[in-house]
């Protein structure tokens, strides 16, 4: 009755190649950053905002920018972990190393080495494809977790391997208090989304989307692999080396490279592939099912025992929690395998037809 | 239809979760003082964590049976964090703030004592890191809330060395010898090189660095090193699984047991019972106790607290070595908040930084612990502005097969070599952070 773009009638190009075609999804969208940006502050406290919030947005990027490699491009990564350590080791040594280095300057340097490593370790993907790629890519975590480990400079030399940041400033704003850290993950994590999503509606992005379906078809047509798919490893590792940074610097304050381990890389692309693979939106549907649930879990299933009067033991929680968690991955994969995005334009169709389906 | 149901179940979940995230101000009680617990029962260290949770919640759960703290009772609550960073940032977010706000923290994990140390002073809460931690948390005047209470790992590699070098007859025979270190490669791991490089260039012994990566069951490379190179000692810095694979190696690859020392997590019952006989001759520093069955607090906790069916875990298992480690943890966070009620209002519940106050200012002595139940487990400890350790006193105790037991008498480490590097090390957190040394008239506060 209300999702209905009956009388929204497109007079130019620019109108109907929008990102949001439909006025209702743009109004939603927009009152949805409006909210995010103004309501949410005023609506949460610091537990909401530094637990998960903060981790939310921040995984939330990471797994757009995987998604960009895995979902659109087609080429399966177990090296995200890896990159975001790079991004947030590179980001940490331009920050001490010289002075007066802006906050943002850090990030993006952190992304911008993210993104050489990512194209080297993405040589591989121009000769193994699927499931050979994805332990080639392996290489990568092991590498980047033994060289974070081992060589003292990436660390400053730091007897513990730890390192920590602190002080940060955003054009003389302090980014100090968790409601600034929020704002600025926001800040970002909207620009990120916005320029990610035009990329992959751009040439680029069909590239990409051509080589995942179709590889020799995609040759065939005039789209040169190598460059389709090192751009996607370039483009996928910058955004997961930003996220990275943010990981180290916004949300941990000090962090040693086991915060970045293989079981990072996996929690990424399950983020990915509950999500939706080739979804922008999937990616915060994924990062919010991985971050949220596990947490939510946590604290509702003592709340369901105190009302039955049961008393359950931290370690029954815990495992508790694991097994609701799991059999939640394996119910949303056979009621919808292609993720969580899916289910959601379901039900975005269904809603154009409600109340009145005939 | 389907979709109809999701939106339902969807819609129940979020509320249920609302329901959740708010009810724990329903259950704020007034003049309870609040000790959040974050505790690992699961996961690849639980072997180790669980006693230790064990030990704190009971010794908590004694106090308020001896009625509190000059009345003000306790209340707990426990978080678990799987021993994972970002899981106990999640825990110390959720706790603190809980039942009037917490007490301190005591993170029993490196990584989120380092993660924490960037938190505890804009919340202002105390951390207690009970002989770990980072050890340069020793120096107050640079870590403000940083309480590595009773030793830390430098403390025990120093006397880890000076066993050595008593053995062998004197620190001069340490020359020409070799000692090799394994450890779990992450920053707990890595605490104990700088002490133990130190000592190398102070003795002239050689020292080797094996890493072993998490979890640690992962080791035949390691071994075969060994093996070729046959040091005179191995040093074990190792934690859960890591500790019972590695003397299961040494056993197979036919190095004395006697030859090896564990770092204190590596010198548990969890970590040689069930090698038992194989594991004869194992040596573990301890930071002060060891395993104390016939302690009187922990006969205390027998009448008062297991008796009366309110104990935690296993009967068995109290008065074990990791067990005292938690009661004992919980015992120095009791009398820190006991110390702060002396100068802010006997019977009044303190806020953490009361709490810090009053375990910088920690005064426990012999007399005072004998009545506390730890004659002949502890050592005095004073703390002061200066020094947040107290006291640095360890003693070494050996696995005969069924049971720990002490082998050497009280070591104390050198403070003459622990001193500077502390000193450096916390100036160079200093510089990094830009953060000032502590005035006097700071001290006073």
């Amino acid at each position: 009755m209300f999702y209905r773009e009956n009388g929204q009638f497109k007079t130019s190009y620019a109108a109907d190649q929008q990102i949001l075609p439909i006025a209702q999804d743009r109004w939603a969208i927009l009152a949805l950053v409006a909210f995010a940006f103004i309501g949410v502050p005023l609506l949460v406290d610091e537990y909401l905002l530094r637990a998960i919030l903060i981790p939310f947005l921040i995984l939330s990027l990471a797994a757009v920018g995987v998604n960009i490699l895995v979902g659109y491009c087609g080429q399966i990564s177990l090296g995200s972990g890896a990159f975001m350590a790079v991004g947030a080791y590179a980001a940490y040594n331009t920050f001490v190393r010289i002075e007066g280095m802006p906050l943002i300057v850090a990030l993006l340097s952190g992304g911008f080495f993210a993104t050489l490593v990512g194209m080297f370790f993405g040589i591989p993907s121009l000769r193994v494809k699927g499931l050979y790629l994805a332990v080639a890519t392996l290489a990568a975590q092991f590498f980047c977790d033994w060289a974070f480990l081992r060589i003292g400079w990436f660390t400053n030399n730091n007897p513990s391997g730890s390192v920590s940041v602190s002080d940060l400033q955003v054009f003389g704003l302090p980014v100090d208090t968790p409601l600034q850290k929020y704002l600025f993950c926001l800040a970002v994590l909207v620009v990120f989304a916005l320029l990610a999503k035009n990329l992959v509606r751009s040439a680029i992005g069909r590239e990409w989307m051509a080589i995942r379906d179709m590889d020799v078809a995609a040759a065939v047509i005039g789209i040169r692999p190598m460059y389709a798919k090192l751009s996607a490893f370039a483009v996928s590792s910058f955004i997961v080396g930003v996220a990275g940074a943010l990981w180290g610097f916004v949300h941990l304050g000090s962090w040693e490279p086991a915060a970045f381990s293989v079981d990072r890389s996996f929690q990424l692309l399950f983020m990915v592939i509950i999500g939706g693979m080739g979804s922008i939106m999937g990616s915060f549907f994924g990062a919010a099912f991985i971050v949220i649930l596990p947490i939510v879990l946590n604290q509702l299933l003592p709340a369901i025992g105190h009302l039955f009067g049961i008393e359950i033991s931290t370690a029954a929680i815990s495992h508790a929690e694991f097994m609701a968690f799991g059999a939640l991955i394996v119910w949303f994969l056979i009621v919808e395998p292609h993720g969580l995005a899916k289910l959601w334009s379901i039900g975005k169709q269904k809603l154009r037809l409600w109340p009145f389906p005939h | 239809m389907k979709l109809r149901q999701l939106a339902l179940a969807a819609s129940f979940v979020a509320a249920a979760a609302s329901g959740a995230l708010t009810a724990p101000a329903a259950f704020a009680q007034a003049k309870e003082q609040f000790f959040p617990v974050l505790v690992y029962r699961t996961g690849a260290y639980a072997p180790n964590g669980v006693p230790w949770a064990n030990g704190f919640v009971d010794y908590i759960k004694l106090t308020n049976a001896r009625g509190g703290i000059n009345g003000v009772k306790l209340s707990f609550e426990e978080c678990e964090t799987g021993y994972a960073t970002d899981r106990g940032v999640e825990c110390y977010e959720r706790l603190k703030g809980k039942n009037g706000g917490a007490t301190m923290f005591q993170p029993l994990s490196t990584g989120i004592t380092f993660a924490l140390t960037e938190k505890a002073p804009a919340d202002k809460i105390p951390l207690i890191t009970a002989g770990y931690g980072r050890s340069e948390s020793q120096d107050g005047g640079v870590f403000k809330w940083n309480f590595p209470l009773a030793g830390t790992y430098w403390v025990a590699g120093d006397i880890i060395i000076q066993d050595i070098a008593k053995k062998l007859g004197g620190a001069a025979n340490l020359k020409g010898k070799h000692i090799a270190l394994i450890y779990h490669d992450s920053p707990f791991g890595k605490e104990a090189i700088p002490i133990l490089q130190e000592r190398a260039a102070m003795h002239g012994y050689k020292l080797s660095l094996l890493p072993v990566t998490h979890p640690g069951v992962e080791q035949k490379s390691t071994w075969l090193q060994i093996r070729r190179d046959r040091p005179d000692y191995v040093v074990n810095w190792g934690w859960g699984v890591m500790n019972s694979t590695l003397i299961k190696e040494a056993q197979a690859t036919g190095y004395p047991r006697e030859k090896i020392y564990g770092v204190w997590w590596a010198g548990a019952e969890p970590d040689v019972k069930d090698i038992g006989e194989g594991a004869k001759g194992y040596n573990a520093i301890t930071m002060q106790h060891g395993a104390e069955p016939n302690a009187a607090f922990v006969k205390e906790i027998m009448d008062k607290v297991h008796a009366k069916g309110q104990g935690t875990g296993p009967k068995d298992e109290v008065g074990q070595v990791l067990y005292v480690r938690g009661a004992m943890s919980a015992m120095l966070a009791v009398e820190g908040v006991r110390r702060a009620q002396e100068r802010f209002g006997k019977g009044k519940v303190m806020n953490g930084e009361q709490v810090r106050w009053g375990l910088e200012n920690l005064d426990l002595t012999q007399a005072k612990l004998d009545a506390l139940g730890f004659k002949g487990v502890m050592r005095p400890i004073s703390t002061s502005c200066q020094d947040h350790m107290g006291a640095a006193w360890g003693r070494i105790h050996t696995w005969d097969g069924k049971k720990w037991q002490f082998t050497s008498d009280w070591y104390q480490a050198d403070e003459q070599i622990i001193k500077p590097m502390v000193k450096a090390a916390a100036d160079k957190y200093a510089a990094e952070k830009k953060l000032q040394r502590r005035s006097a008239a700071d001290c006073q506060s």
